[in-house]
């Protein structure tokens, strides 16, 4: 084999593994992203059941219930609508009513979201980003929300997860 | 007066990165011993006022000295005194100063032990460690003093994230920043080389330690992180693909590419300039991971763009240095010589396919971390990009890699014998093949994928092995002789075994992990039992106790299988009244290597408690995996070759002067 052909066999195979990861990347991000959404945008833009996606927003107060086995149901909302949320599991330590949260899941055919993954951030003037961002977008900002930022060195979330099948790992 | 000292003192080590930036530049021009000398005393005074300034931040945290705002914002006079200390690094300033102390020892570290470098090498090696230094002093000065006083003291401190409250705060951040930065130096002899315009065999040899230190840390860093999420965060996750994660994870992968690369330029005189660009792309990707976790455009990219002088100055070191260098390497790489051929079929070979895969897999984490944010600065639309993005695109990009993993060590340098390795390999395989059918066999239940997964870690680690008997001739010669060759391999062979056979260790623990963890989810009262993958675990009660800091409540478990008592696991769920919020602290039980896991959830009105309790199958070996991988880094590190160090450059002209 001459210098040449040598180095033709070294790109060669060098773009066929770039083209081969270039298609996983785009086939990934085909399939595999989930949108982030509020009550208000799940209400114009009639997400169809069973589409996953993020929902956030706070949690309202007075709507935690909790049932038999660990079943709890609660509203979340972002001042202009609500969306009733059922989860089954263990929620994370900060999850309190008035608190942001984000749930993933998708909607059941009643209109219920059903999630099998809840969030919440460990410090507590922490705010989810993605709910921050929409709440200040709505104008429902309030100042005492407090914009200090988790210092956490590692992950700084909590997840509590009913449905391990079906949860993001 | 030990804030201003410690300020003082980090503004003396800024004055001083800048004499170092400088002056040896000009002494390697004008060619004057005594100017490039410069760099080695201002790189050790350097080191002497960093630590010196960081000492002082411990010192205040230690004292509680509540006058100082980093203090009153992340300590408390009840803190018990390990967390005072590790606390200095568990926010954005004390970590930064972290960052920098770090750094200046490397460069200490360079200036002690480099006296066999040839002394231009090492003063433009050291003028560019300076370079970085001096941006990240005046970014700690200029945007993140941790000596800040307030005007009005207060008497209590505000306390640290119970989060960081743990012995994984003393461990991990130093070790992922001894990994982070180590790769600095890399970096700054890549640019040296680009600036002198000389690159040569002995140039790796001196990269490749170097490389192998960060190297070695981060690996340690980042298990030693993946662990603490694991029994910090109550739920049994190891690892999130989060992107602060992500974040360490893409030097992880650049930097075993350059470790593998700087391996055939020293053997081979090849890759040079393959080797350079990883040089600097690994420690791009460091500032990269140093900018995403830093300038908190993760929290939001809106906080980011409100209170932007943090993350736009971290952005700024960012474009300079990347920028600069990636120019650098395209103005001066056509001057660095091409070396060595080789066949693709060949140790090269294998080690070009290495790097290829270990490089792409890095570029798709890449694009799954930036991808959201590119997309949210762009066109407001938030998504999230989680595991089930990486398990499309990094698990195929890494099964290639393992398989080709054993071959790698048996074939020749130049010109190798794939026919040849595959016969040799060929009793791995089989037994690989063997475990196959015996985990399909056994196995109920799970991914489909699960067995093959084994199969191909038990390859990689029987190819190891192989390669180690191959090397020693076991079960050709006398078992005597075979022991004594084995005893006189070189420490980087038994080195590459280690390393390679802890990367299938590791993936057989994902595997079981991940597809045969059981769990149990309910409300317990005392004295219910719950049954988890045949254990049987009987709450006994719930207790109260005060801790130093925090109220507990925990909660008593007795584990039996068979009827036979084993131990007593006590998970805890504590409130911590300074920030009003709670941690849970889970309980393990270590059997083997699998674990009993157990955390805890709300109390229900009737005097229920809610409790998940996992078995996970084998999980300690993904942490032992890298801690194999460290060790045979460790061992490589030993090898006499590197102790040694480089070859002195001829002396040729010595020998040819005229006796007087």
């Amino acid at each position: 084999m001459t210098r040449k052909q040598r180095r033709m066999t070294i790109i060669g195979g060098s773009l066929a593994v770039l083209a081969l990861a270039a298609a996983l990347v785009l086939n990934a991000l085909r399939d595999s992203i989930v949108f982030f959404s509020t009550p208000t945008m799940v209400a114009e833009k009639h997400i169809a059941p069973g589409k996953r996606f993020r929902l956030g927003g706070l949690v309202q107060p007075g709507s935690l219930q909790r049932g038999d086995n660990l079943a709890v149901t609660f509203e979340v909302a972002d001042g202009s609508a609500k969306l009733p949320v059922a989860y089954k599991g263990i929620l994370p330590d900060l999850f309190r009513e008035g608190q942001g949260v984000v749930a993933e899941g998708a909607l059941d055919a009643s209109g219920v979201f059903k999630a099998d993954t809840v969030l919440a951030k460990h410090d507590e003037t922490y705010m989810p980003k993605d709910v921050a961002d929409a709440l200040k977008k709505q104008g429902h900002w309030k100042d005492d929300y407090g914009a200090k930022t988790s210092d956490g060195v590692k992950p700084a979330a909590t997840t509590a997860q009913g449905n391990p099948q079906g949860a993001v790992r | 007066m030990i804030a201003e000292s410690g300020h003082y003192a980090l503004v003396l080590a800024l004055g001083l990165a800048l004499i170092q930036s400088f002056v040896p530049l000009i002494g390697a021009r004008l060619r004057d011993p005594a100017l490039m000398n410069v760099a080695r005393s201002t790189a050790l005074a350097q080191l002497l006022f960093v630590g010196a300034s960081f000492v002082a931040l411990v010192t205040l945290h230690v004292t509680s000295d509540f006058s100082v705002a980093n203090v009153y914002e992340n300590s408390h006079s009840m803190k018990p005194l390990i967390y005072k200390i590790t606390g200095v690094w568990g926010n954005h300033e004390g970590s930064m100063l972290l960052w920098v102390s770090i750094l200046a020892l490397f460069g200490g570290l360079v200036a002690a032990f480099g006296n066999n470098l040839p002394l231009s090498l090492r003063a433009h090696v050291l003028a560019v460690q300076a370079w970085v230094a001096s941006a990240f002093y005046l970014f700690i000065l200029i945007t993140s003093n941790p000596f800040l006083r307030i005007a009005n003291p207060p008497i209590e401190g505000r306390d640290l994230n119970p989060v960081l409250q743990d012995v994984g705060l003393a461990v991990h951040p130093p070790m992922l920043y001894l990994g982070y930065v180590g790769f600095s130096i890399s970096f700054s002899f890549a640019v040296a080389a680009l600036i002198e315009g000389r690159i040569d065999a002995a140039w790796a040899r001196w990269v490749r330690p170097w490389t192998l230190v960060a190297w070695i840390f981060l690996t340690l860093g980042i298990a030693m992180g993946s662990y603490w999420a694991y029994y910090e965060l109550g739920w049994g996750g190891w690892w999130f693909w989060d992107p602060v994660e992500n974040a360490s994870l893409m030097p992880w992968l650049a930097g075993t590419a350059l470790l593998h690369s700087a391996l055939v330029m020293e053997k081979r005189n090849a890759l040079k300039v393959w080797t350079v660009l990883l040089s600097i792309l690994t420690f791009s990707l460091s500032l990269l991971g140093t900018f995403l976790v830093r300038s908190g455009v993760l929290t939001s990219v809106h906080a980011f763009a409100s209170d932007p002088t943090r993350g736009v100055f971290i952005l700024l070191i960012l474009c300079v240095f990347i920028g600069g260098s990636l120019s650098l390497y395209a103005a001066r790489v056509s001057s660095l010589k091409q070396g060595g051929l080789f066949a693709p079929i060949s140790r090269e070979g294998a080690l070009v396919l290495n790097n290829l895969f270990l490089t792409t897999a890095c570029a798709s984490v890449l694009v799954g971390t930036l991808y959201p944010l590119g997309l949210e600065v762009l066109s407001g639309e938030k998504i999230s990009v989680g595991a089930p993005f990486f398990n499309l695109t990094f698990g195929p990009l890494f099964v290639p890699l393992l398989i080709a993993v054993p071959f790698g060590p048996m074939l020749a340098w130049k010109r190798g014998d794939l026919l040849g390795a595959a016969q040799r390999l060929l009793a791995a395989g089989i037994l690989a093949l063997l475990a196959l059918a015996l985990v399909w066999a056994w196995a109920h239940g799970g991914s489909a994928l699960a067995p093959p997964a084994i199969a191909l870690a038990v390859f990689v680690i029987l190819g190891a092995v192989t390669d180690l008997v191959e090397r020693v001739g076991m079960f050709r010669v006398p078992l005597g002789t075979a022991l004594r060759r084995a005893r006189g391999l070189p420490r980087s062979v038994w080195g590459t075994a280690f390393a390679h056979a802890g990367l299938g260790i590791a993936l057989i623990g994902i595997v079981c992990e991940t597809t045969w963890n059981s769990e149990y989810i309910g409300t317990m009262k005392p004295d219910d039992v719950a049954k988890v993958a045949g254990y049987e675990l009987k709450l006994d009660g719930l207790f109260q106790r005060q801790g130093p800091n925090f109220r507990e409540m925990i909660a008593r478990f007795d584990v039996s299988r068979d009827g036979e008592a084993l131990s007593v696991m006590t998970p805890s769920k504590r409130s911590f009244t300074t920030r009003s919020s709670s941690t849970t602290e889970a309980a393990l039980l270590t059997r083997g290597a699998s674990q009993l896991y157990i955390s805890l959830g709300d109390v229900t009105a009737e005097g229920a408690i809610a409790v998940r309790i996992y078995h996970k199958p084998l999980v300690l070996l993904i942490w032992w995996g890298p801690v194999l991988m460290a060790f045979g880094g460790v061992l490589s590190l030993s090898d006499r070759r590197l102790r040694v160090g480089a070859p002195k450059p001829a002396r040729a002209q010595q020998r040819l002067q005229p006796a007087e």
